[in-house]
């Protein structure tokens, strides 16, 4: 047991989200220009930075603690997103392309009615529930048949790859109802705010920073509970804590839906912001770049995911304008390196150059105080 | 050995904790285990050997719930008369009556403090929501700490588990098993990788819960059975060889023949010149 470290933890956490609200109110009240300007263009880039953000933070639940390397945590993302996207498509009502209170990708496709399951979805209470049970679902279905069946480590991987890619495939036919590869866009307003409006911007970044700070807290909340410690005990030894009177599929389960809901949440407030949701998000490589935030910023560390979904993504804009080609290139190079040269990543490093520093101050300090 | 009737009324108003009567278990057509039989007392300290391949683990298994036996009968025996069937229940809800296994490789949690592995090991309600909602109560704590003097580990519960020698983690993980109350251990290979000194000290560890828990230890080391073994059971070929003292059990001719060998045959040569 540490010595306290609730006060500079909850120093860092304030820290955090000064800096986190500070960017929506240089954009409210700030200098128009300068290096202290903040446009709407800007916010709403960090905005969907904090989505990925909390996206990592997601995988990192089930990946930094209980060990599972879930390789669907952007078909949950994603999963959010289309829940949130149905109720944008209705809201845009009849100022689409066709004029039809129907979506435009029905119209296109010569529907005359909008199907049952679409109903719903006028409402913004049952797409936000959605946002949360249906990825929930679909992870405690899948979840429920590979812990029962004891599929582990990189079998556990490969079939959530294998779930990824095929929902990407359900979701490009258009027959699934959700506008097949084209997703969608357009979005005109949420609960009757203009979309594109710059007070909706900084509204859906303050939500998303939100979000952020609730999951951090959420998180940090069962990694000190029994039931976080019984994780961490499933990632050192999963058969000594099965014999140890723990049903650890059912441990296992809740982590994974808990950590699938966080996800659509975060794709939820990811669509609004980036104006589009198509099914590419659920493609296996899209997984992947979620596993590299979280590695690059320190995998099984508090705010490790959150630095490194922030770092690899400023990185990807710069990267993709700059040499465009060489994204993808870099983005190997980037895992590789971290994983053979320093595995606990940013936050890590971090951790050793401390532990170093105060190495160095320790022996200075003493004949000073002699 | 089996006659048929193995269940029933035949085993109440008897000492017995456990029994395992005409067990069979193939894999892929390989007999691992035919014909078991094997009753354990109340407070018992049971040594099983056996060569390799002689089904040893695959004992601990079926008993443990991670394996189902093709036939035959594995039951508790609960004190108050009750008889448990341990043939369909999985290994969480085994352990939850007190059926507590060590493995062979010491199985701690490297990334948490002795004291949590302790802490985790205790036999409270461990659901997914008393796990959420659990508070350490005095009555824990006490008892944490006095399993921490019995492993010889008191003044270390803050080092993280990764951190400890070999000989220790073995003993944290005894430790384990003991803060669960189980009414039995079944400990696979405790002195496998010790110092001499540390197989001593292991050998003592066990003999003082005789008595306290029913234990069966597996085990190779020769030295060490003859220190801890009370009654010894020989299984070769999946059955039980020969059953009874150490120092009947390795005079056995069939025995020194499976198992024993040479270094048995020696050793009656020098008793007998």
């Amino acid at each position: 047991m540490k010595s306290s470290p609730l006060p500079r933890e909850g120093l860092v956490f304030t820290a955090v989200a000064l800096a986190l609200f500070a960017i929506p109110a240089l954009n409210a009240w700030g200098p128009e220009s300068g290096p202290l300007a903040i446009s709407g263009f800007q916010v709403s880039v960090w905005g969907k930075y904090l989505t990925f953000a909390v996206c990592a933070m997601s995988l990192n639940l089930i990946w930094g603690y209980t060990g599972l390397l879930c390789l669907c945590q952007n078909l949950f993302f994603a999963l959010g997103g289309y829940m949130l996207g149905m109720y944008l498509m209705l809201m845009i009502g009849e100022r689409g392309a066709y004029g039809s209170p129907l979506p435009d990708f029905m119209v296109f496709l010569g529907y005359r009615d909008l199907p049952l399951h679409w109903e719903p979805f006028y409402h913004f209470w049952f797409a936000s529930a959605a946002v949360l049970w249906v990825p929930g679902l679909v992870a405690l279905i899948f979840g429920f048949l590979a812990f029962r069946s004891r599929v582990r480590g990189v079998y556990f991987s490969i079939l959530t790859q294998a779930l990824t890619y095929a929902f990407a495939l359900l979701f490009f036919r258009n027959s699934t109802t959700f506008g097949g590869n084209n997703g969608f866009t357009d979005f005109k307003e949420i609960l009757g705010f203009d979309i594109n409006a710059l007070a909706t911007t900084r509204g859906l970044y303050i939500a998303s920073a939100i979000l952020l700070l609730l999951t951090y807290l959420l998180s940090s909340y069962l990694l000190r509970s029994k039931f976080g410690m019984v994780q961490q005990a499933i990632r050192d030894s999963e058969n000594r804590v099965l014999f140890s009177g723990y049903s650890t599929t059912t441990f296992k389960l809740t982590i994974f839906v808990v950590s699938a809901m966080i996800a659509g949440a975060a794709g939820a407030l990811y669509v609004p912001q980036a104006g589009i949701i198509n099914p590419k998000e659920m493609q296996p490589a899209e997984s992947l770049e979620v596993v590299v935030w979280v590695a690059v910023g320190g995998r099984g560390t508090k705010w490790g995911p959150v630095i490194g979904a922030i770092v690899v993504n400023l990185l990807k804009s710069y990267t993709t304008q700059a040499f465009p080609e060489y994204w993808l290139i870099i983005l190997g190079v980037l895992f590789v390196s971290v994983v053979l040269f320093f595995p606990e990543g940013i936050a890590g490093l971090y951790q050793r150059l401390r532990d170093r520093l105060r190495a160095r101050k320790t022996p200075l300090a003493r004949p000073a105080g002699a | 050995m089996s006659d048929g009737s193995p269940h029933g009324p035949l085993y109440r108003d008897t000492p017995l904790i456990l029994s395992v009567s005409g067990v069979d278990k193939a894999f892929d057509g390989f007999k691992a285990v035919r014909d078991l039989n094997f009753y354990l007392e109340e407070g018992e300290l049971r040594t099983v050997i056996g060569p390799n391949g002689a089904g040893k683990s695959t004992f601990m298994d079926i008993l443990t719930g991670r394996t189902r036996p093709d036939r035959g009968t594995v039951t508790l025996h609960e004190r108050d008369g009750h008889d448990i069937d341990l043939r369909k229940l999985r290994e969480f809800r085994i352990n939850r009556l007190g059926i507590a296994r060590k493995f062979q490789t010491p199985s701690v949690y490297v990334t948490h403090t002795v004291y949590n592995n302790l802490l985790l090991s205790l036999n409270r309600p461990r659901s997914v929501w008393s796990a959420l909602f659990y508070r350490e109560s005095p009555e824990d704590r006490e008892r944490i700490h006095a399993v921490l003097a019995t492993i010889g580990l008191s003044g270390r519960e803050a080092e993280l588990a990764g951190a400890l020698s070999h000989g220790q983690k073995q003993w944290l993980e005894i430790g384990m098993l003991l803060v669960q109350e189980p009414r039995i251990l079944l400990v696979d290979e405790p002195a496998a990788g010790m110092s001499d000194e540390e197989t001593v000290k292991t050998g003592e560890l066990l003999l003082s819960l005789e008595g306290k828990h029913s234990v069966i230890v597996i085990e190779h080391d020769m030295e060490f059975i003859r220190q801890i073994a009370r009654k010894v059971t020989v299984l070769h070929q999946g059955s039980v060889l020969k059953e009874g003292s150490f120092d009947f059990v390795k005079n056995q001719p069939d025995v020194i023949e499976v198992y024993l060998g040479r270094q048995g045959a020696r050793e009656r040569e020098e008793a007998a010149s």
